[in-house]
């Protein structure tokens, strides 16, 4: 019988398993990938961001966003709120407009799409008839009138999108009054740009691309004004009191033109060409914002002289004398401004410039003298230098938290002290549950500490480990530098920098200690830096050692990068994490594993050739062991160049055959009469493709053998005080294991406190196991006697855990990528084990102990594996009984680098990048949920209220409510909008890159 | 030489004790020597393991004839069928041993001393269409040797016909243990790894399920060619490579399964090094409390005297801990039923 009863079907079990574990993808962080299109709210004070692959996220105060997808996964072209209200409309590449609403859903609003429509011409008209290219939300809020290609613009009813064809402008109708002459030159082609009169409802002006523009009359359907502009049209912009209205150009000029009711077809007051006289590129959009002082702010994307600074992307902010030629480091999407937006204010007044570049948002600044940038507490570049690892620490002490702010505070003087200016909507999701921190190290050598406690993703600091070295960049080479007299007056902003000046700095491993403040990082070319948190800006000398993990073995050539080379003498070092011990492994190679004791002040590191354990305290190296196998050559080759360029090779040389078959074909077809040298060729190139067809994707299945290569490679690093050699005394001990199943321990014997300077510490080999099943090791940890994980050090002493059990007897846990094995210490056999591969298939990629609270009581918690496998499946798994308990798909299998990026938190939440720029959270556990929850209400449209001051008030009354039920919607939408991403194939093969790149 | 002793018919013991007991009765404690009995039919047939030594206990009617050869001078080929309707000329063989020297014989060795390589199992229960293969990989130095591929097979399905991806064998590898076995080709469909159906699984989990049991793979397929299939209860069978365990009395399945899953643990166990010593097998945990009581005097003791940094010393240690393992790895009856709940094959 006992058979029968499998493990799980315990009904008591079953129902603890629902109070302890649920999945759910909560928020992404980060700057969306992609981005499209830009909008913005003045009345609800929000922005909307669309993107490539059809998702649309809004942003308003901190705290505040949401996110919407469209099921086409189409990029979006354009975004437009319907004035006063909770209302957007978006517009796709494929010509549908779809209308999404903000509503009140238990307590929280919920960003729902309403209404889709697909605008369609009468029959056998073109396509082009009814391709939209402008969108102007009327005030009424009652109707959208559309611009086309044809030149004819329809209007549609709100909500339903019922054209109202008898209101249809044709250009027909608009070129009845405009001169002959004119007509003839140019048709009106297609509407560029709709703009409503500012005062008056019933007047729009319609830009159309070859130059005419007209001012139309709503109530008469007639023009009351014509502008025969003689450049092609770019944009359209009306000054707030309607007397005048600019007009921008694909040459580079901007004209102001008047409007009057005595002069029906008025020249134009101005025209300029700002960055003449040699030809210019488009102004694609400008703004003229009025001030109380009279000079106005003229604001204007694009337009800089072709032939030198044709490839900038380039906004420019004109003020009086004042001119800037904002440089952006991507293609701008697009920018508003934020300025009063009270219908009876008399001026303007902007106060800041939001800019959407393709790959961060920059927001300037303009109410300060220098108009400085401002640091955007969301939508942050994470991939300002490409992550190559990350690493979660929770639950900061306060302390080491205001340590962290502090520094980074000083790194961030040169921006804008002004509060956030999109600050719509109220964040009622109950205050984060403790203060996290993500670290993510980055190809450049820098390491970003980014606050993880709440929805945010926040930048508190950034590390550099760059001036440890000597490297080809000069540090005081400064391209921003610019003369006084220099024209254009670009000035660079923004953060994104792709660009690695030696991809040897790159970060490949991070390990933090929260109570002492000491920070490990080790990076490409086998270097290992110890760092220490000082508050106060510094200058030493950083002691340099040397790990030969070679040693013993004879014969061997390391052809990879050669080391970094250090800076002799002391080092300057600014307020923060200071190195002061620097380790290189030789050979140079990628260092893959790292463990910092900061109780016994070692550091323990790995690399594709042996580990070892450097005494931080004594600066000195404690020993080296050599993992590699004699017949391990690869190893020796460097970071795995050869086998990933024989293997892409192999792919390439596939593809050329396929692509040569198919051209030949469309040749034959196209010729009719092919020489027969070219159909010799494609007969070959037939015969090739179908020996490769002969030979289908195979796998072979072999054993592991210890020949097989990088069986040396060491995967994980674990300090524990425990019984290594006899079950009445515990000894601090290092515990390695590698790729071809082996894991060494290490006995340690760490002198006294007292004595730390003066005895040296020393380490014996104590014991060596060989997993039969020879796959690599992904974990090692050591069980109390209460079978808890040891706690992590110094846990204790600051009477954050249990001292651990030292009665019992302690167990030791090997997670192998394709099993589970706990076994006895200090003899080792064998107890227990849990077989994945062999019976589904999957293998680890990732596994961490995780502590899940009930959410049904305060008092239970129970320490479990967290498991991700190469399907992308999540697995938890019991301690110390290995029992699986459940498994959630969370990433798509091919999505290679999300797995990769995987990373879990101490309390089952955990990050995975789902873009080179965006980290989608989510969390395992019933008690420990970060999600967005935030409410948009419909300010009061007041005449003489402030809107957004009195929003903002009852905001904050809002803020003590009660907080309701979740909605499902936003949570399916986020697994919708990652699976749109990865079905864009561009993004596929950008991940692939940047893979294979940090390989 | 003859020795005539009694043994308690219900209680047989293990082999050990037996052979022990020869030794003692025939005064000969440090030679090695091979035993033998006739059964019912008049076979000479061996006696070296607990199995067959049973066997003999068993059948003995009621007196148990045991010949005790000399290992270094034994006649190997006196073993098998019919051996004792040639009893004069075997007896004769068997006891004087110059006769021996003038006929020599090829020597063949001892069942024991080969170790299978592959065996066709479980025909007792499949489909005549399907063949259940084991490969063993431990003890040979051959590689596997097979590829495998993404195909799809036709099935009846209650919609009629369908057709459905599978995963098929590509190539064999010359000399490989797959083609020398002869029991796999290629085009075969894999059906189940280990017990576990592949339908559904990507060609990835396969190879990786695969390669995680590669220690002791039991590949389901439905061969290629079905013209070689098992008959069922027919002696004679087309395939070389039978072994003798198709053509066993059908066991029940569960006893079939665990049997494989006991010896499949017992050829999956790590090797622990400890203190730069020999590489030792690592036994399971013991679930009693006595061998490690055991365990600790004797460490104990040795703590007192070292330092704990001897490795020599530690070297003993372990081989006495060894010894101990080695008892109560063969009664374990918690950890068995464990085992059951976890990777029980289901068939």
């Amino acid at each position: 019988m006992r058979r029968f009863l499998r493990p799980g079907h315990d009904p008591v079990r079953e129902r603890l398993k629902r109070d302890l574990f649920q999945f759910n993808k909560t928020v992404e962080h980060g700057f969306p990938h992609q981005p499209s299109a830009l909008g913005y709210s003045p009345f609800l004070r929000l922005m909307a961001i669309g993107t490539r692959s059809g998702a649309i996220k809004l942003y308003g105060a901190p705290g505040v966003e949401f996110m919407g997808l469209h099921e086409e996964n189409n990029t979006v072209m354009q975004i437009h709120f319907i004035p006063d209200q909770c209302q957007l409309v978006t517009l796709l590449d494929d010509n549908s407009l779809h209308l999404w609403s903000l509503k009140q859903h238990s307590g929280a609003s919920e960003l729902r799409e309403e209404h889709r429509f697909t605008l369609k011409g009468p029959p056998g008209s073109p396509p082009s008839a009814t391709q939209i290219t402008a969108v102007l939300p009327h005030s009424s809020r009652e109707v959208l009138y559309l611009g086309t290609e044809s030149g004819n613009i329809f209007v549609v009813e709100l909500p339903l999108f019922r054209v109202l064809e008898d209101r249809t402008i044709t250009s027909e109708a608009v070129l009845q009054r405009v001169p002959e002459d004119y007509c003839n030159r140019r048709s009106c082609e297609l509407v560029e740009a709709l703009q409503e009169h500012p005062k008056n409802p019933d007047q729009i002006l319609i830009g159309y691309s070859r130059g005419l523009i007209v001012l139309w009359d709503l109530q008469n359907n007639k023009v009351t004004h014509q502008f025969l502009g003689s450049q092609q049209l770019e944009n359209l912009y009306w000054q707030r009191d309607g007397s005048k209205f600019i007009s921008c150009h694909y040459d580079g000029s901007y004209t102001q033109w008047p409007v009057s009711s005595d002069n029906r077809q008025p020249e134009p007051l101005e025209n300029l060409v700002p960055y003449g006289p040699f030809p210019c590129k488009a102004i694609s959009k400008i703004y003229w914002q009025t001030t109380k002082n009279g000079l106005p702010y003229i604001i204007f994307q694009g337009g800089m002289p072709r032939a030198s600074y044709g490839d900038r992307h380039s906004i420019s902010v004109v003020h009086g004398s004042q001119q800037t030629a904002f440089d952006f480091t991507s293609r701008v999407i697009d920018f508003f401004i934020i300025f009063s937006s009270e219908p009876t204010a008399e001026y303007d007044d902007p106060s800041a410039m939001v800019v959407l570049a393709e790959e961060e948002l920059v927001v300037i600044d303009l109410k300060t003298a220098g108009w400085p940038a401002l640091h955007p507490p969301y939508l942050a570049s994470l991939h300002c230098s490409a992550i190559t690892c990350s690493h979660h620490v929770s639950n900061i002490p306060l302390k080491l938290w205001e340590r962290i702010i502090s520094a980074g505070s000083k790194q961030n003087v040169h921006y804008s002290n002004m509060p956030w200016p999109i600050d719509g909507g109220t964040n009622i999701a109950p205050d984060p549950p403790q203060r996290d921190l993500l670290l993510t190290g980055h190809e450049d050598g820098t390491v970003r500490f980014w606050d993880a406690s709440g929805v945010c993703l926040h930048l508190l600091y950034k590390l550099s480990t760059v001036r440890v070295f000597l490297t080809d960049a000069d540090p005081n080479d400064n391209m921003n530098m610019l003369g006084e007299d220099e024209w254009p007056p670009l000035r660079k902003v923004g953060t994104f920098d792709p660009y690695s000046d030696d991809p040897r700095l790159g970060i490949q491993k991070i390990y933090l200690c929260k109570y002492s403040g000491y920070l490990a990082v080790a990076g490409t070319a086998g270097q290992v830096l110890v760092m220490e948190l000082n508050d106060e800006d510094a200058e030493h000398v950083v002691d340099h050692a040397e790990a030969d993990l070679l040693q013993d073995q004879e014969g061997y050539r390391w052809k990879g990068h050669e080391k970094l080379k250090t800076r002799d003498g002391p080092v300057r070092f600014e307020a923060g994490f200071q190195p002061f011990v620097l380790v290189q492994c030789q050979p140079p190679a990628v260092v893959t594993s790292l463990a910092l004791h900061s109780e016994w002040k070692l550091v323990a590191f790995g690399t594709s050739h042996g580990f070892g354990l450097f005494d931080h305290q004594q600066k000195r190296l404690v020993f080296v062991k050599c993992t590699l196998h004699p017949s391990d050559q690869l190893a020796l080759e460097g970071p795995l160049s050869r086998v990933k360029s024989l293997k892409k090779s192999l792919r390439q040389s596939f593809r050329r055959i396929r692509r040569s078959r198919v051209s030949s074909r469309k040749r034959r077809g196209a010729s009719g009469n092919a020489s027969e040298v070219q159909e010799a060729n494609a007969k070959f190139d037939q015969d090739a493709l179908q020996e490769m067809e002969l030979a289908p994707v195979q796998r072979k299945i072999e054993a592991r053998s210890a020949e097989d290569s990088f069986t040396g490679f060491v995967r994980t690093l674990y300090f524990a005080d425990t019984f290594l050699r006899d079950s009445s005394r515990h000894c601090p001990s290092l515990w390695a294991g590698t790729n071809g199943g082996t894991v060494y321990a290490f006995c340690l014997r760490v002198p006294p406190a007292e004595r730390r300077m003066d005895e040296p510490v020393r380490a014996e080999q104590a014991k060596e196991i060989q997993l039969m099943h020879r796959a690599p090791v992904v974990g090692i940890l050591v069980l109390d006697g209460r079978s808890t994980p040891l706690p992590e050090p110094l846990e204790v002493a600051h009477d954050l855990s249990k001292s651990p059990d030292m009665q019992g007897s302690h167990q030791l846990l090997v997670v192998s990528e394709e099993q589970f094995k706990v076994f006895t210490l200090p003899k080792v056999s064998s107890k227990l084990k849990l077989k994945l591969t062999a019976l589904e298939g999957c293998r680890v990629r990732k596994v961490t102990v995780a502590n899940f609270g009930s959410c049904k009581t305060d008092d239970y918690s129970e320490n479990d594996l967290a498991v991700l496998t190469n399907l992308g499946d999540i697995q938890i798994i019991s301690l110390p009984f290995l029992k699986l308990q459940i498994r959630y798909p969370c990433i798509r299998k091919e999505d290679v680098s999300g797995i990769a990026s995987c990373v879990f938190t101490k309390y089952g939440q955990g990050f995975y990048l789902i873009s080179p720029s965006e980290f989608e959270r989510f969390s395992l556990s019933t008690k420990w949920l970060v999600e967005p929850r935030c409410l948009v209400d419909m300010p009061e449209v007041t005449s003489n209220n402030h809107v957004h001051n009195k929003s903002g008030m009852e905001n904050a009354a809002r803020k003590s409510r009660s907080l309701g039920d979740y909605g499902e919607d936003e949570r399916k939408s986020g697994r919708l909008m990652e699976h749109a991403l990865l079905n864009d194939e561009k993004v596929l093969k950008e991940i692939q890159s940047t893979l294979e790149g940090g390989r | 030489e003859f020795r005539r002793f009694s043994l308690e018919r219900s209680k047989p013991g293990k082999f050990e004790e037996f052979y022990g007991l020869l030794q003692h009765v025939h005064k000969i404690p440090n030679v090695d020597v091979l035993v033998g009995y006739t059964d019912v039919h008049g076979d000479l047939l061996p006696i070296n393991n607990d199995d067959n030594y049973h066997k003999a206990v068993s059948t003995a009617n009621p007196l148990l004839r045991i010949f005790i050869q000399r290992k270094e001078d034994a006649d190997y080929s006196a073993f098998g069928t019919d051996t004792m309707t040639r009893k004069k000329n075997v007896l004769s063989n068997v006891l004087r041993p110059d006769n021996h020297k003038k006929k020599p014989h090829i020597v063949i060795s001892m069942p024991q001393d080969f170790r299978p390589v592959s065996s066709i199992i479980d025909v007792d229960i499949l489909p005549e269409t399907h063949r259940r293969v084991r490969l063993y990989k431990y003890g040979t130095d051959k590689p596997l040797g097979f590829y495998i591929r993404d195909g799809s097979s036709v099935r009846v399905t209650p919609h009629g016909l369908e057709k459905v991806p599978g995963i098929f064998i590509s190539r064999l590898v010359p000399g490989g243990l797959a083609q020398s076995t002869g029991l796999l080709a290629v085009n075969d469909e894999v059906l189940e790894v280990n017990g576990i159906e592949v339908s559904g699984k990507s060609l990835d989990q396969v190879t990786d399920m695969m390669i995680a049991n590669s220690r002791n793979l039991i590949i389901t397929v439905r061969p290629a060619n079905q013209r070689n299939n098992v008959v069922r209860n027919s002696r004679t069978s087309g395939s070389s490579g039978q072994s003798t365990e198709s053509s066993l009395p059908s066991s029940t399945p569960n006893i079939l399964a665990n049997i494989l899953q006991g010896e499949e643990e017992s050829d999956e166990e790590d090797i622990i090094i400890e203190d730069s010593g020999e590489p030792q097998q690592i036994p399971k945990a013991a679930p009693t409390s006595e061998s490690l009581e055991s365990l600790t005097q004797i460490e104990l003791l040795h703590e007192s005297t070292q330092n704990g940094f001897l490795p020599s010393s530690e070297m003993n240690l372990n081989h006495s801990a060894g010894s101990i393992s080695m008892e109560y790895e063969v009664q374990d009856p918690d950890h068995k039923s464990l085992e059951e709940d976890g990777t029980i094959i289901t068939l």
